[in-house]
C-alpha cells in the first residue's frame, strides 16, 4: 500500500536511491584505496598546470571529498608566478588519448574553470624556454 | 543537562560533577544479525527522547555505520585520525541533521583491525563518557581484535541474536567471553512468529533457554529495514514502522522510563498484511 | 591430480557463505563429484551445524595442523553422501591459530584427495578471511542485494584481485517481490556495481532456516526451489553453461494464499 502511494506521488523507488549511493560510497572507497593512483595523478595535475604558472610543488595537494550527491576531488596549488613564457600545448594529433590540455585561454589558474582575459604581451624573441618535468606526456 | 551547562560556563566549577555517560557495545558473534541496525537505530531512538548520543563504529576496515544512517557523504575523519592526532575529537564527529543530539564517530575504511589499540582506544571511550549521555559501539562480527577493541571501555552489552541456530551458538560464545563484569542483555532480532507457530523458527524462549539473559527486546522480520538501508534513513525515525517502534521501544527500557516486559511481535492477520504496514 | 580448490567469501557476516558452501558442496557431490568442506572460522564454527555432524567431530581444523592427529582422522563423512565430507574448524581457539601457510599446505592435501575443496570463509577481512584464502585458487563472493552487504562484497573482491583470484559472484537471498516494487536492487543493479561474472543468483527462502535447524542442506531436499538452484549453480561451476532461473514473484492473490508462511 505505501510502496503504491510512493509510487504515485513520485517518491525514488529505495533501490535507486540505494545505488546511487552505493556508486559515490565505492568511488570514494576506491579513491581511498589506490594511493599509487592518486600519487600518480597528482604528478600529471601538477606537471600540466606548472606548464601555465610557477607552483609551489611542495606545498601541493589533492585530496577527495564525498559530498551529497558526488564526489569531488579538491585540489590546492600554491601559484609563484606566471611562467617566463607560457608553454604552447603538444600538439594534439587524432592518435592522442591522454587528454592534451587545450589552449591557453581556456584554463584559468585560479581553479575556478572561468577563462580569463588574456593579456597582449610582446614576447621577446630569445627567452629561454622553461623546462618541462618529462618529455612529451605519454598516452596513458 | 543543567550540570553540563553549570560546567561549560563557569570552568573549574568541577564540584558539580556531570554523571558519566553510559558506554554500551552492541555485539553477537555472528555477522549480519542486525548489530549495526540495531546500534544505529537505539542510538537515533536515544537521540530523540533527549539524550545526548554518540555512535562509534569499530569494524575497522568494513565499515557500515555511515551508510545505515545515511551520514556516508559528511565523513571526514575516522577513530584512527583521532587514536593518531591526525584529527580532534570535534573534526571526526559527524552530526546528524535529521537528529540533533546524534554524533557519528566513524571507522577507518582503508585500516585493519588491528592497527586500533586497544588501551588508547578504550580511553577514546572514556572520554566520549564524558561528553555524552550514552556511547553505542558497534562491534564487527566474529571474535579476535576488533571483538577485543570494542568492548574494551563498555561497561555494558547488548547481544543481538537472531532466532537461529548458528546465531545463538555464537551469541552463546560471545557471551562467555564478555565475562561476568558487564552487565548483559538480549535482543532477539528478525522474528517471524508465523514460522515460529510452524516449528519451523526457534522462539524467544527457546533463544533465550540458552542463553539466560535479561530480554531487552524483540524485532520482528520486516522488508522496513532493508528499505530504509536503501535509503539511509534509519527506521526508528519512521512512526508508521512497527520495527522502528520496537527500537523505540528499546529506547525506552534503556533510559529507564518503560520498564515492562518487551514485547513478543504477533503474527500479522491476513487483514493486517493487506492493509497494515509494510510488511 | 588436484583438486579445484575454492573459497567462498563475503567480507560482510550473514550473507550465507557457510550455507552456501554446505549447499554447493551438497550438489556438486551429488553430481558425482568428491567434495571436502572445510570450516575456517575458526572459533565460530557453524558448517558443522549446517551439515548436521556436529556430535560427530571428534578432531578440527587446528588439531591437524598442530599435528595431534592425521588429516584422514579430522575428516568426517557426510551419511547421505558418500562423495562428501567435512573438515571442521576448532571451536575454542581463535583465528590466530594457524597460518596461512600451514592452511596452505592442509588444502594442497586435501586437493591430492578430491575433486572440489571448498573453503568456507569467516566474515571480515583479516586473519581469518587471510587463512581461507590462503590455499585457494579460485573465489566466489557471495553477496546479498544490500547497500553494507555490496559494499563488504567490493572491498574484498579488491583484496581478491590483489591476490590474483579469479572471483566469480553469488547474490543470495534476493526477493524478486521486492526489486519489482523497487525496494530491493535488482541482479542486474549488482552486477553492474561489482563487475564480476554472476555464477548464481539464489532467492530468499524461509525454508532454510528449517532444515539448517534440523541439519539437513537444502540441496538435499528434492522437491525444494532451491535444490534445482544449487544443482544448476554447480552444473556451472563445472564449466556448463546454465542459463539463469527467471525469478517471478508470486502474484497478489498467491501471496495471500500461499501456504508457506
Amino acid at each position: 500500500m505505501i510502496e503504491f502511494l510512493n509510487r504515485v506521488f513520485g517518491r525514488e523507488p529505495s533501490s535507486r536511491t540505494a545505488k546511487e549511493r552505493l556508486k559515490l560510497v565505492l568511488l570514494s572507497d576506491h579513491l581511498s584505496l589506490a594511493p599509487d593512483v592518486i600519487e600518480a595523478l597528482k604528478h600529471d595535475l601538477f606537471e600540466v598546470i606548472s606548464r601555465y604558472v610557477e607552483i609551489d610543488a611542495a606545498n601541493c595537494d589533492v585530496t577527495f571529498e564525498q559530498r551529497e550527491k558526488q564526489v569531488a576531488m579538491l585540489a590546492n596549488i600554491p601559484i609563484l608566478g606566471m611562467q617566463k613564457r607560457p608553454t604552447p600545448p603538444p600538439p594534439t594529433p587524432a592518435s592522442h588519448t591522454n587528454g592534451s590540455p587545450k589552449p591557453p585561454r581556456k584554463a584559468s589558474a585560479n581553479g575556478t574553470g572561468t577563462p580569463r582575459r588574456r593579456r597582449r604581451k610582446v614576447q621577446p624573441q630569445n627567452m629561454p624556454q622553461p623546462q618541462l618535468a618529462q618529455g612529451s606526456p605519454q598516452p596513458t | 543537562m543543567i550540570n553540563q551547562v553549570i560546567q561549560d560556563e563557569v570552568p573549574g566549577a568541577g564540584d558539580v560533577p556531570r554523571a558519566r555517560g553510559r558506554a554500551i557495545v552492541v555485539t553477537s558473534g555472528k555477522g549480519g544479525v542486525g548489530k549495526t541496525t540495531t546500534t544505529a537505530n537505539i542510538g537515533t531512538a536515544l537521540a530523540a527522547l533527549g539524550a545526548s548520543v554518540v555512535l562509534v563504529d569499530a569494524d575497522v576496515g568494513l565499515r557500515n555505520l555511515d551508510i545505515v544512517l545515511g551520514l556516508e557523504a559528511r565523513v571526514r575523519h575516522h577513530v584512527l585520525d583521532v587514536l593518531e592526532g591526525i584529527a580532534t575529537l570535534d573534526d571526526a564527529l559527524v552530526t546528524d541533521k535529521r537528529v540533533p543530539k546524534l554524533r557519528l564517530l566513524a571507522a577507518a575504511q582503508t585500516r585493519e583491525k588491528d592497527d586500533v589499540d586497544t588501551a588508547a582506544f578504550r580511553d577514546l571511550i572514556g572520554t566520549l563518557r564524558d561528553r555524552f549521555d550514552y556511547v553505542l559501539i558497534d562491534c564487527p562480527a566474529g571474535i579476535e581484535k576488533g571483538f577485543v577493541n570494542a568492548i574494551a571501555g563498555a561497561d555494558e552489552a547488548i547481544v543481538v541474536c537472531t532466532p537461529e541456530v548458528a546465531a545463538v551458538r555464537d551469541a552463546d560464545r560471545v557471551v562467555g567471553l564478555l565475562g561476568d563484569d558487564r552487565k548483559i542483555e538480549l535482543i532477539v532480532n528478525r522474528l517471524r512468529p508465523a514460522l515460529v507457530r510452524k516449528g519451523k523458527m526457534l522462539s524467544v524462549d527457546d533463544v533465550n533457554d540458552i542463553l539466560h539473559l535479561p530480554l531487552l527486546g524483540v524485532i520482528a522480520e520486516a522488508p522496513d529495514v532493508i528499505i530504509s538501508t536503501n535509503r539511509g534513513q534509519p527506521v526508528a525515525l519512521d512512526p508508521a514502522s512497527e520495527v522502528g517502534e520496537s527500537y523505540r521501544a528499546i529506547a525506552r527500557r534503556i533510559t529507564g522510563q518503560d520498564t515492562g516486559a518487551p514485547e513478543i511481535p504477533r503474527e500479522k492477520t491476513l487483514f493486517g498484511k493487506l492493509f497494515g504496514g509494510r510488511s | 591430480m588436484s583438486a579445484r580448490r575454492i573459497v567462498l567469501t563475503s567480507g560482510k557476516g550473514g550473507v550465507g557463505k557457510t550455507t552456501t558452501t554446505a549447499n554447493l558442496g551438497a550438489a556438486l557431490a551429488k553430481s558425482g563429484k568428491r567434495v571436502v568442506l572445510v570450516d575456517a572460522d575458526i572459533g565460530l564454527r557453524n558448517l558443522d551445524l549446517v551439515l548436521g555432524v556436529e556430535k560427530r567431530i571428534v578432531f578440527d581444523l587446528v588439531e591437524v595442523v598442530e599435528g595431534r592427529c592425521q588429516l584422514r582422522q579430522a575428516l568426517i563423512k557426510d551419511k547421505r553422501l558418500e562423495n562428501l565430507s567435512i573438515l571442521p574448524a576448532a571451536q575454542t581457539r581463535d583465528k590466530t591459530a594457524i597460518s596461512e601457510l600451514q592452511m596452505a599446505e592442509v588444502v594442497e592435501q586435501l586437493g591430492a584427495l578430491c575433486d572440489y575443496v571448498l573453503i568456507d570463509c569467516p566474515a571480515g577481512i583479516e586473519h581469518g578471511f587471510r587463512n581461507a584464502i590462503a590455499g585457494a585458487g579460485e573465489a566466489i563472493v557471495v553477496t546479498t542485494p544490500e547497500v553494507s552487504a555490496i559494499r563488504d562484497a567490493d572491498r574484498v573482491i579488491g583484496k581478491l584481485h590483489e591476490r590474483g583470484l579469479p572471483v566469480r559472484l553469488i547474490i543470495n537471498r534476493i526477493r524478486p517481490e521486492m526489486v519489482r516494487s523497487g525496494d530491493m536492487l535488482s541482479v542486474d543493479d549488482v552486477t553492474e556495481i561489482l563487475a564480476a561474472e554472476l555464477l548464481g543468483i539464489v532467492p530468499d527462502d524461509e525454508e532454510v532456516i528449517d532444515t539448517t535447524n534440523k541439519g539437513e542442506p537444502i540441496a538435499l531436499v528434492a522437491e525444494s526451489r532451491l535444490a534445482a538452484i544449487y544443482a544448476k549453480i554447480a552444473r556451472r561451476l563445472e564449466g556448463e553453461l546454465v542459463p539463469f532461473t527467471a525469478l517471478n514473484a508470486p502474484g497478489f492473490f498467491e501471496r495471500l494464499f500461499r501456504k508457506a508462511g
